[in-house]
């Protein structure tokens, strides 16, 4: 079958890859992300390991046409472990020509454009700011082009069920779906089965959107394609046995936080504020019901971690999530949270800013605000999350040391995280380390603020509880006792605890380790939260290369664990890349002294594994 | 066999804790505060299930006086923080008080969901129309025209309403009182108390070193009588130290009127009777100032609906039909998955 199927193309067996990168991009309107996901979806069934990359515009619907209305969805899958959501294009599938102004420079020489012949005309072109039809000159000659009518072989394929024109163009983005699905020998039963349970209430739109699907396969099985367009296939990657699923950065917070909540014992209350990119965490949550999670939209960011406070000091536990310019309006709730020392989790899914910034595209610029933004000597614990799967177990420590310290904790997450997906062995949760919260029902002896000997936490004494009535607020305590206190060596006692208790998590995580490489050398390259994929790719490269390159990569940005400082002592150089101007090369340089460098890309997008690469390199050839 | 004693019943120095009261002599703070003692009395409310949350100013220094839960939080989240505490304990009996720069100035918008939400506790109002705890700074309820430190030639700005606010609010209960009537005010806050659902109570408050007297037009004893009209439900609204005014529609508008009893023909029965669940009568009686109307005092409005957090706990409820939360395992299961084998 799959010979014929080759044979039939071009006259050549399907071509083996070890990855491949597919961009789908098209108006923001056309469901380019939609069709990714169907795409990402059938890939992990077919066995591929994958990352991906929605990247849209903050516009709901951009005007037709435009280049700042293009949305675009990439995956990189393959045959083997696959990091990155991919630096380079092998398809790009390029629904109107703004699509194609927008993405071509990303497209590898001899890479693959598909483009609909039909969206190519005067007025698109010119939106766009193509002078002339680049499907028409040689402009495109570095590259394999494969032009199709896709808009009018769509609507002849759904002809048969008296869909408005309007309908049955809205199908032409699974005519390009089943097209690459050929492309690839991918089976198309996962999203006949999606489109048949989304549209179970409009059989035509399903039949429709189904026959363009086979409509889109059938023409690169028929159709008489260019010699140089090849079909390939790309073998299921070498995973770990296990059940696996896709996730999503914010699926897995999501999840992480129902899963921290059960093994701390405590009932959920998630409050928030709607704001891109956080928002589907919002949404994940107060679909979950039925696990026992409370939701709560509230008015505004303050409110939002004003409740969640007052959900912690309630006896559940509270958190509250959003992106960097709501974080920062949650600040003077934060120094409340952690001078009543009660415990609650901040998710901070960052984005490009100042202000508001690229409200769509990807940053990691709020470190030095999750570190250092309140008023006043006011400590917390800041974690960051790497991947998307990575998600759920940070988000489970988060809430292990919220509550075991009794402190907030910052998680920071991003925009690439929270929409990226990949796949993921689903953990065997009955195997988790539980960490049951007590609260404290002892009223003999009761001092609100006396402290455990070894956390220095205080005892959560919650409403409701007999004999422990007692007042707590943002006023300076005494203490133990917790009364109000402007006693100047209490006050300089308190800031003391405050901080030393917030110092000994770090007795309480892992040692730093190194991901790749040697404990000591040339150079280590030292990154946090999403960049983990392209330094992990690029440093593995290279050290493919018999490069001396190490890479360590932090989870817990405060406190920094124990032995990082030394570890970090033992190489000749340190190469920080940041999506920032250089945050935590600052904090690694303040900690210990050392002359970090930077690496850094503000574009709003991640990191290319070239760009490491080069820059690893360049670092070398230097005279240290 | 010892047989337990029933307990005693707690009076109102019980809910006293042991904190000694700091609001200046002579602050009409005192009086409230005596005045929600001796209601937590007569309700018998539980000190362990009671919590007085407050945001900052004079008045958020309430809880630190009372032997129950207390948490003095940050200017203006009071209500934020309360719904949230409201969320995670609905059986917790739970205060809010607050001054009129928390609530209507830096904490409006809380005040306004808190409202509109219909969170099941009691907010307390303290109004003295000026900035105690920075100094005497005018208020957002100071009248235009008053002088403080940063209004020196008088402020230029409209005063907003409290209970005008709480009910275009959405408030489903009402009510105003002050700060020296002491029988009145703790029969007030019994009710706010018996309400289910938010329950706002406006309290003229006379802050003795800033805004002395500014209630004087309204609290003076040789005005009080005349100035003031103690609404109650099902009553006509009849007022004056004779009883011998009352309050009727002006014919062909929707302005009150005061008319004198026995005059022109005016008999009890051309009065308005007080409705407390009629919301436009409630705006009418809200809105009345002197000198043309006495200043409307007690339960102006009260209909009660279902609490906020009653509803999404029953949407919890039968989200858990079974009275089970599902199991975590699943939910990671749900959807597509796949098996790699080993």
């Amino acid at each position: 079958m799959e010979g014929s199927t080759a044979l039939k193309s071009a006259g050549q067996p399907r071509q083996r890859l070890d990855s491949a990168v597919v961009r789908f991009a098209g108006d923001s309107g056309d469901g380019m992300q939609l069709t990714g996901s169907q795409f990402t979806l059938t890939t992990a069934l077919a066995g591929n390991d994958l990352a991906t990359f929605p990247d849209f515009p903050a516009e709901i619907r951009a005007p037709v046409g435009t280049t700042f209305g293009v949305s675009a969805f990439q995956i990189n899958f393959g045959a083997r472990d696959i990091k990155t959501s991919g630096d380079t294009l092998d398809v790009l599938v390029a629904m109107n020509p703004a699509a194609l102004k927008v993405n071509l420079d990303d497209v590898k020489p001899g890479g693959l454009i598909i483009a609909d012949l039909g969206n190519f005309i005067e007025k698109n072109l010119r939106k766009a700011g193509y002078d002339d039809n680049p499907l028409e000159d040689d402009s495109l000659a570095a590259f394999r082009l494969l032009k199709a009518d896709i808009s009018r072989l769509t609507l002849e394929a759904v002809k048969d069920q008296e869909l408005s024109k309007k309908e049955g163009l809205r199908c032409k983005n699974m005519w390009a779906l089943g097209l690459v699905y050929w492309m690839f020998d991918r089976d198309r039963r996962a999203t006949v089965d999606w489109l048949a349970a989304k549209f179970a209430k409009r059989p035509a739109l399903a039949k429709a959107n189904i026959a363009a699907l086979d409509a889109g396969h059938a023409f690169g099985e028929t159709a008489e394609l260019p010699a140089d367009v090849r079909t390939y296939v790309v073998p299921p990657a070498q995973l770990a046995p296990g059940l696996y699923r896709n996730v999503t950065g914010s699926e897995a917070l999501a999840w992480g936080l129902v899963a921290g909540a059960q093994f701390a014992e405590l009932d959920l209350v998630f409050c928030s504020y709607p704001i891109t990119p956080a928002s589907q965490v919002l949404h994940l949550l107060a679909g979950l019901k039925d696990y026992g999670v409370t939701t709560f939209q509230a008015e505004d960011e303050i409110a939002a971690v004003c409740a969640a406070i007052g959900a912690s000091y309630g006896g559940t536990i509270g958190v509250t999530s959003s992106s960097g310019p709501g974080i920062a309006l949650k600040s003077e709730a934060l120094g409340l949270a952690i001078t009543a020392e009660l415990p609650l989790v901040v998710i901070n899914s960052q984005r490009a800013g100042p202000s508001t910034g690229m409200p769509t595209k990807t940053e990691q610029s709020d470190l030095y605000q999750a570190l250092f933004g309140r008023n006043a000597d006011s400590p917390l614990a800041v974690l960051a999350a790497r991947s998307p799967a990575d998600c759920f177990e940070t988000a489970i420590e988060a809430l292990r040391l919220a509550t075991k310290y009794m402190t907030p904790v910052i998680l920071l997450s991003d925009g690439y995280i929270a929409n990226a997906a990949e796949p993921w062995a689903i953990p065997d949760i009955e195997a988790w380390l539980r960490f049951p919260v007590r609260l404290h029902g002892e009223a003999e002896g009761f001092q609100p603020f006396a402290r455990d000997p070894v956390t220095l936490a205080r005892p959560w004494a919650v409403p409701g509880t007999p004999g422990l009535e007692h007042r707590i607020g943002g006023l300076e305590k005494a203490d133990r006792s917790g009364e109000v206190s402007y006693d100047p060596s209490n006050h300089q006692r308190m800031t003391h605890l405050r901080a030393d208790k917030i110092a000994r998590i770090a007795d309480d995580i892992p040692a730093q380790s190194v991901e790749q490489g040697e404990t000591g050398g040339r150079l280590a390259l030292v990154g946090w939260g999403s960049t983990y994929g392209p330094i992990s790719r690029a440093v593995g490269g290279l050290r493919g290369q018999g490069i001396d390159v190490s890479h360590i990569h932090l989870r817990h940005l405060w406190p920094l664990p124990r032995n990082l400082g030394e570890l970090l002592g033992g190489f000749d150089r340190i190469l920080v890349p940041e999506m920032n101007s250089g945050q935590l090369r600052t904090l690694l340089r303040s900690e210990y002294l050392l002359p970090a460098e930077g690496l850094n890309k503000v574009s709003g997008r991640p990191f290319r594994i070239s760009e490491i690469e080069q820059a690893i390199l360049g670092t070398l050839e230097e005279k240290a | 066999m010892n047989v337990a004693a029933p307990p005693r019943p707690l009076a109102a120095k019980d809910y006293a804790s042991d904190q000694e009261v700091r609001w200046c002599p002579g602050c009409g703070d005192y009086a409230i505060l005596k005045a929600v003692q001796r209601t937590l009395a007569e309700v018998q409310a539980a000190p362990e299930k009671t919590v007085f949350v407050s945001g900052i100013g004079c008045a958020a220094r309430f809880p630190y006086y009372l032997a129950t839960y207390g948490f003095h939080t940050i200017h203006g989240r009071a209500p934020a923080i309360a719904t949230g505490l409201k969320l995670a304990r609905p059986e917790l009996d739970v205060w809010i008080v607050s001054g009129d720069g928390d609530a209507l100035s830096i904490g409006g918008n809380h005040l306004l969901h808190l409202l509109r939400r219909n969170i099941d506790v009691q907010f307390l109002l303290f109004n003295n129309e000026i900035y105690g705890l920075t100094k005497g700074q005018y208020s957002p309820t100071s009248r235009s025209g008053t002088r403080s430190p940063s209004t020196p030639l008088g402020s230029v700005e409209a005063p907003v309403s409290a209970t005008a606010f709480a009910l275009g609010a959405g408030a489903r209960f009402v009510a105003r009182s002050i700060d020296t009537q002491q029988k009145r005010l703790a029969e007030v806050l019994k009710r706010a108390h018996a309400h289910r659902g938010a329950s706002f109570v406006e309290i003229l408050q006379n802050c003795i070193v800033y805004n002395d007297n500014v209630f004087g037009h309204v609290t003076d004893r040789d005005v009080a009588e005349e100035a003031q009209i103690h609404v109650a439900h099902g009553e006509p609204l009849i007022f004056g130290k004779a009883r011998d005014k009352g309050l009727r529609l002006r014919p062909g508008s929707v302005d009150l009127d005061v008319v004198r009893l026995g005059e022109g023909g005016v008999g009890e029965t051309d009065l308005l009777v007080h409705d407390e669940t009629s919301r436009p009568l409630a705006g009418l009686l809200a809105a009345m100032e002197p000198p043309t109307l006495p200043v409307a005092l007690g339960v102006l409005y009260c209909d009660p609906a279902e609490s906020y957090e009653t509803a999404v706990h029953r949407q919890l409820a039968e989200a858990q039909a079974d009275g089970r939360r599902r199991d975590l395992g699943a939910l990671l299961r749900r959807g597509h998955t796949w098996q790699v084998p080993g």
